[in-house]
């Protein structure tokens, strides 16, 4: 019944925010000072399509968040962004992805440039196993960085960036498996932000944490968009709504609406998204 | 009803498992006491060995009387059938030299009586084996100092030290000094003949080298003198022994490595000379065709080819099980190449001590040879068997153990570590090293565990690669290059099939075998437990591997 009724409204609403061939830039919704750009993406895995014409800009020093059902393509599309789709083999991508001003699909983009600007944290918290500074500090060395005052530098800059300094200063050559899950998270951001990337990508960072490690993380991120950019997928429809400012709702590969948060929760423009965030599917 | 019940309860009975659980522990059990028995058999009479045990003076029922210690007693079925079974025991009666053989068994029923004299000494000796008799007198430089038992055994007990520092002069002497000299002039010849196929005029420098060796000569000669010298001092004492049936016998004093009265020895005296036997047995030379003495230098031998097999194998090892499982492309050919690691394990040793042999002996070895060592030719340096060699063969055979240890262990790391390495910039490179091999450390040291256990007890291949029965220098030694990896070495394994089954003296030779079985034990749990200490704290520390 429900994906009936996305056909109709598909073929039915203005396709405004969808595709227009030819000027994709006119089609997509305006951001303020668009830090990723993606134009008229499609993502293979072999034969079958995962990601279908997405067109979009995320905003610098924003949080944006990806929302919908599981399988809608919400993780492939944020994995695009630091290319570690590259690891899938069969995974193949079509378009243009502009980060900073760069395509980076171009052949003689250096990987590891790229992904130092984009960081990433997982749903899964996936400390080393090492120390926590070695942690932290593991980023800056394999940036060549080697001397010590520099590393402590930067791993309390860190640590205190991710809200994390005051619970672990006192033992930062402890393993850091022994941290509780909210602390490992947090160690992951902290991990993440201390390369300093211009952008952040959250892969459901709160999805397998307790509400009250959650609301650390979302405090956190609030902070963070000071300084960073965040786009972060969530299926907590509550938490997008509290921690972004532009929301995309996704569905089956494509990108159904895109627009503030507020819209998106209060006024949306397609009955899919309204469904979806009032609950009534998926 | 009852029919029923009591079906179920039997049905129950199989499904709750417990007597699988039951034939497990079962099977559990008589693993560790089979283990257990051959270690206590190990070690009950290989401990044994050192202990000094009485002497005794047997008298036959027809007249004849013997001397020496009790080492056995058996029963065995008589000819006939009617007759009852036979007692007999065994006497370790020494005085090769005087007998022809140390050991003689004698019928239990022909004993007549037994006593433990107090003044029968044991004399070790270098050569011959071991002495039992009474002291009759002690002659310096032909004349008598002493007489009988009571006055000689303080004066044999001042002497024996001194004459064993004399001993360990000439010793030294040989060995060392002139041992370098004929080095040195070894050397300098196989200069000369390395100039001289050059080919060309090298005549002024051959009469240099010449005039260098003259110089070695005269160095020797002088040598020689002082070792003349130093044999008249140690042929100066000579002590006399009279065996319990009346016969004498004169030896020099400096041929007795140790003097005791078992018969008049405290359990303390008893109990330091054990200890001063055990010392010897770990830490000097064998004599005696490997029947006395110690087995200093095939423990060494086997340690330092144990090292080099590791030094060989580890890095061998991680980077083929790297190379398969990060960076191959997995498919039908890699699949191939694992299966034939796989079947590597199983080929029996004695076809890697043959590859060996014509490989890296005749093939490398040769080659090495024919480049870097013209002069020796055609004595063959790397071009025969030698410690190098064997270890290298070791490592061959074992490094399919730690390519698959390593490669259980790289499968193990999961993917989530690896992501985050990733996303922070690193290059997969740098994920290996830096992440996922120090994750992987506990597996790939269980590999070594599993290669050092293997490698230190394998002895086919060794012995057609390069150990021998006796070798005349370790492998290590004060001469550049210190390390010498083509010569010979002794080996632990080698040396208990050696002595005990290609003795000429097997009696014996037999309790060597337990001693040396039980070092061997020993130095394989020695090992491994420094492998498992390391690595348990490894995972302590770090590590979120399942192996």
């Amino acid at each position: 019944m429900a994906i009936e009724n996305v056909k109709e409204t598909s073929e039915n609403t203005v396709p405004e925010r969808i595709k227009v061939h030819g000027d994709p830039k006119s089609s997509k919704f305006n951001v303020p000072d668009p830090i990723v750009e993606v134009n008229g993406v499609n993502l293979y895995y072999g034969e079958k399509q995962a990601l279908k014409d997405i067109y979009m800009d995320i905003p610098k020093n924003k949080a944006t968040a990806f929302i919908g059902p599981s399988g809608c393509g919400k993780s492939t599309l944020l994995r695009c962004f630091n290319r570690l789709n590259d690891l899938v083999d069969s995974a193949r991508v079509e378009g243009e992805i502009i980060i900073d001003g760069e395509d980076i699909q171009h052949p003689s983009i250096d990987i590891t440039e790229l992904r130092k600007n984009v960081g990433m944290v997982f749903q899964k918290s996936n400390p080393f196993p090492k120390s926590i500074y070695e942690n932290v500090a593991y980023g800056a060395r394999i940036a060549g960085e080697s001397r010590k005052s520099v590393l402590d530098e930067v791993v309390e800059k860190s640590l205190k960036g991710a809200a994390l300094w005051d619970e672990v200063h006192d033992r930062l050559q402890d393993s850091a498996l022994g941290l509780s899950g909210g602390q490992m998270q947090r160690l992951c951001i902290a991990r993440a932000i201390a390369v300093e990337p211009d952008v952040l990508l959250m892969d459901e960072p709160c999805s397998a944490l307790d509400p009250i490690a959650t609301g650390k993380i979302e405090d956190l991120i609030a902070e963070l968009k000071d300084n960073y950019t965040i786009v972060i997928v969530t299926h907590n429809m509550q938490q997008a709504s509290r921690v972004s400012d532009y929301t995309a709702f996704m569905y089956l590969g494509e990108i159904i609406e895109y627009d503030t948060t507020e819209t998106i929760f209060l006024n949306p423009k397609h009955k899919q998204t309204e469904d979806y965030v009032s609950g009534k599917f998926g | 009803m009852s029919n029923k019940s009591s079906r179920n309860r039997k049905t129950k009975f199989w499904k709750s498992g417990d007597p699988f659980v039951w034939l497990t522990g079962v099977a559990l059990m008589f693993c560790l006491l089979m283990i257990a028995g051959l270690l206590y058999l190990i070690a009950a009479k290989g401990l044994a060995f050192f202990w000094p045990s009485s002497v005794a003076e047997v008298q036959l029922k027809d007249g004849k009387k013997l001397l020496g210690e009790i080492t056995g007693h058996e029963k065995v079925k008589a000819y006939n059938v009617d007759d009852g079974d036979i007692h007999r025991t065994q006497l370790k009666i020494g005085n090769r030299d005087l007998y022809g053989l140390d050991f003689r068994w004698i019928n239990d029923d022909q004993i007549e009586e037994k006593t433990y004299p107090e003044y029968s000494v044991v004399l070790e000796r270098r050569e011959w084996g071991n002495m039992y008799g009474f002291i009759k007198q002690i002659t310096e430089s032909g004349s008598v100092i002493c007489t009988g038992n009571q006055d000689c055994w303080p004066v044999l007990e001042s002497l024996i030290p001194k004459f064993s520092k004399i001993h360990d002069e000439i010793k030294s002497i040989e060995k060392g000094e002139i041992g370098g000299i004929n080095r040195e002039i070894e050397n300098l010849r196989l200069d000369i003949r390395g100039l001289k196929m050059k080919g060309g005029d090298q005549s002024e420098q051959i009469s240099k080298l010449q005039a260098k060796i003259d110089e070695q000569q005269a160095i020797y000669k002088e040598k020689e003198q002082k070792l003349k010298v130093l044999y008249t001092k140690f042929d100066r004492d000579k002590i006399t022994m009279t065996s319990v049936d009346g016969r004498d016998k004169e030896m020099p004093v400096g041929n007795i490595v140790r003097a005791y009265r078992p018969n008049a020895m405290s359990w303390f005296a008893k109990a330091s000379l054990y200890l001063s036997k055990v010392w010897e047995f770990v830490s000097t030379d064998p004599r005696e065709a490997n029947t006395e003495g110690g087995v200093f230098p095939a423990i060494f031998g086997t340690i330092m080819m144990v090292l080099i097999m590791s030094i060989v194998v580890l890095p061998f090892g991680v980077l083929a099980a790297l190379y398969l499982r990060e960076y191959a492309k997995q498919g039908t050919l890699v699949r191939l190449v694992r299966i034939c690691v796989n079947n590597l394990a199983g080929v029996p040793s004695i076809v890697f001590g043959v590859f060996a042999v014509g490989f890296f002996i005749y093939g490398l070895g040769s080659a090495i040879d024919s480049v870097f060592y013209k002069e020796a030719l055609p004595n063959p340096t790397f071009g025969t068997g030698g410690i190098l060699w064997a270890s290298l063969t070791l490592a061959l055979l074992t490094v399919p153990v730690v390519i698959v240890a390593t490669e259980e262990g790289l499968a193990a790391v999961p993917k989530e570590i690896r992501d985050g390495s990733l996303a922070l910039g690193a290059t997969k490179f740098e994920t290996t090293w830096k992440i996922v091999i120090p994750s992987a450390m506990p597996a790939i040291l269980t590999g070594l565990i599993l290669a050092i256990a293997r490698a230190t007890g394998e002895v086919a291949p060794l012995m057609i690669t390069g150990v021998v029965k006796l070798a005349p220098q370790l492998p290590i030694d004060g001469y550049f290059p210190y390390i010498h990896l083509e010569r010979k070495f002794m080996h632990l394994g080698f040396h208990i099939y050696d002595v005990g089954f290609q003795s000429p003296n097997v009696e014996a030779a037999k309790p060597m075998v337990f001693t040396t079985a039980l070092l061997l034990i020993l130095i394989v749990i020695v090992l491994n437990l420094t492998a498992i200490i390391v690595r348990n704290r490894l995972k302590k520390k770090y590590t979120t591997s399942a192996v």
